[in-house]
């Protein structure tokens, strides 16, 4: 049973097991505008929660994307390369940016439910 | 008969004739009484509370917000970065099509002298461009100077074409340096206007003649760089056939009061839609063209920035601008560096800052940087040290810590279109 999470930096990670799917949401590709070019890390790397994990550029500007919780990379959307586009336009579906082993599972109750999240967005319009 | 470039303005400070030569001492600008009188709907102070500092508002904010632009500071201004259609979609339109924007924030001024030598000749003390020369109607670009040839500013000169308008001098300089450019121009022997009841549009593209032609008079067949007086719809209009993307297009100053009909009559057009600040930077940086405070500021000097085609041949030879001695020693024997393009190899973009490495040494840094929707990959542009500025060159962009492999390009990017009259 799938369950997503998300932090203040408009990432969210959908749980399936002991693994996470990262991307960002869909008011942080709003945000950015059209996305250009998707910076991924490597299958393998190991990032500390609230590490820079890859990179999103827009037309105007280049964003970082942290890692939600700590954990090892285990795959990338390798799609985003030639299709960077897809971040704006499914950016909870295929625009994913990578799954994430996940180290540890307490780290998940420090982000933010999807109702959480919601009432949060409220706070930022 | 169409209101002058300027007369609007001279009328309401002098009340009187076109003909103006009271120099003596007569450094005017719009005393701040008279900000409310000229812009009853213009630039106005946005509601306070809704930023720290409050921003200023073009006369046509409020279309901005209705066509659901994304608002943003800029240079003191609430302006539209995009609208809807985004960035991207933006900027290949007005590559295709047309596209209108609003640059109201930037700074349109005027001097006045007893003729046009005598204000051309004033002005020259601050800038390199040859103005005495400017035929009626003729529009050159220049940059204020620093006394050792830094860059100030960059702006556009117009002598206006109407005879009755001889001594005039219209002047466009950028948003975030005009309050800077003001003090110059003050103490200039010249009276002075700042045209903050006027609106500044753009409308540029390859269809920008078929759409403005279908409500203005005579300027479908302007050359490129040149200006008129005509009306739009029955509205007095300056038109100026130049523009900030190396496309062909125009850009139109209207009465603050009249830009919103103007604005509206324009994106009605099939051909037009309105497009924000973020496309015409990346229109700008394709077409290879400077941003102040960027690509240039009081560091870099004209020959750096590949500008010595703006230096005129009389200005060289009278060496009679600030900075002079600096600018033709860099003109006989170039300068130590220069402005090139750059094409990275790969996709990421390189931002302005990214380090220049050549056999593991910095030669220079990107002074603009990111994607061109029409290139389809990134661009960027920078200085480089004159030893490696040679097009092909091979070189490293310093991006997040990795060397990713580029190439010094030709400017610009994309292929300039302006407009050339067959004669």
């Amino acid at each position: 049973m799938a369950d997503t999470r998300y932090t203040k930096d408009h990432e969210y990670i959908r749980i399936e097991g002991d693994t996470g799917i990262v991307g960002i949401t869909s008011y942080a590709q709003e945000q950015l505008g059209d996305v250009v070019f998707v910076e991924l890390p490597s299958v393998g790397k190991k990032v500390d929660q609230g590490a820079e994990a890859a990179v999103v550029e827009s037309v105007k500007a280049a964003s970082e994307i942290y890692a939600p919780v700590a954990g090892e990379v285990v795959a990338v959307n390798d799609a985003l390369e030639s299709a960077p586009g897809t971040v704006n336009e499914d950016p909870t579906g295929s625009g994913w940016f990578m799954k994430i082993k996940i180290a540890d599972s307490s780290q998940l109750n420090g982000l933010m439910s999807e109702a959480d999240y919601k009432a949060y967005l409220d706070t930022l319009s | 008969m169409p209101q002058g470039i300027s007369t609007e303005g001279r009328n309401r400070e002098s009340g009187k004739s076109l003909r103006f030569s009271d120099r003596g001492g007569a450094h005017r600008t719009a005393r701040p009484g008279s900000f409310a009188r000229l812009s009853p709907s213009g630039i106005t102070m946005a509601d306070a509370a809704a930023a720290d500092t409050p921003l200023l508002q073009t006369p046509l904010h409020e279309r901005h917000v209705a066509l659901g632009a994304r608002m943003v500071p800029f240079a003191g201004y609430s302006m539209p970065v995009q609208y809807k259609d985004g960035i991207l979609t933006e900027h290949l339109w007005t590559r295709e099509n047309a596209g209108l924007f609003d640059v109201s924030h930037m700074g349109q001024r005027f001097l006045i002298g007893a003729d046009h030598a005598t204000a051309a000749r004033a002005l020259e003390t601050l800038i390199p461009a040859d103005i005495q020369g400017l035929a009626p109607g003729q529009q050159r670009y220049s940059q204020f100077l620093t006394a050792d040839g830094g860059i100030l500013d960059d702006l556009m000169v117009t002598r206006p074409a109407d005879p009755a308008e001889d001594g005039v001098l219209y002047l466009v300089v950028n948003a975030a340096c005009k309050n800077d450019d003001d003090k110059l121009l003050e103490k200039l022997p010249l009276t002075f206007i700042r045209a903050e009841h006027r609106a500044l549009l753009a409308l540029q593209g390859p269809k920008a003649a078929l759409a403005l032609a279908r409500h203005a008079s005579g300027v479908a067949d302007m050359a490129f760089m040149t200006s008129i007086t005509t009306t739009f719809d029955g509205i007095p209009v300056n038109v100026s056939r130049s523009g900030y993307t190396g496309e062909d297009g125009y850009e139109i100053s209207v009465a603050n009061d009249k830009a919103v009909a103007v604005f509206d009559a324009l994106i009605a057009e099939p051909e037009v839609k309105p497009i924000g600040l973020g496309a015409r930077d990346s229109l700008r940086l394709e077409a290879g063209l400077c941003l102040y405070g960027h690509d240039i500021d009081t560091t870099t000097s004209p020959v750096e920035a590949q500008l010595q085609w703006s230096i005129q041949k009389r200005r060289r030879e009278a060496g009679d601008f600030p900075g002079a001695a600096r600018i033709l020693a860099e003109l006989k024997d170039g300068a130590s560096r220069k402005r090139v393009g750059i094409l990275p190899d790969g996709k990421a973009p390189a931002r302005e800052g990214t380090e220049i490495m050549k056999d593991g040494a910095v030669i220079g840094r990107v002074t603009s940087g990111g994607f061109g929707p029409s290139v389809n990959g990134p661009v960027a542009m920078g200085y480089v040290a004159s030893a490696h500025a040679a097009h092909g060159t091979e070189v490293e962009l310093m991006v997040r810590g990795k060397a990713l492999p580029a190439r010094i390009a030709a400017l610009p990017f994309v292929p300039n279109r302006f407009f050339r009259k067959q004669s």
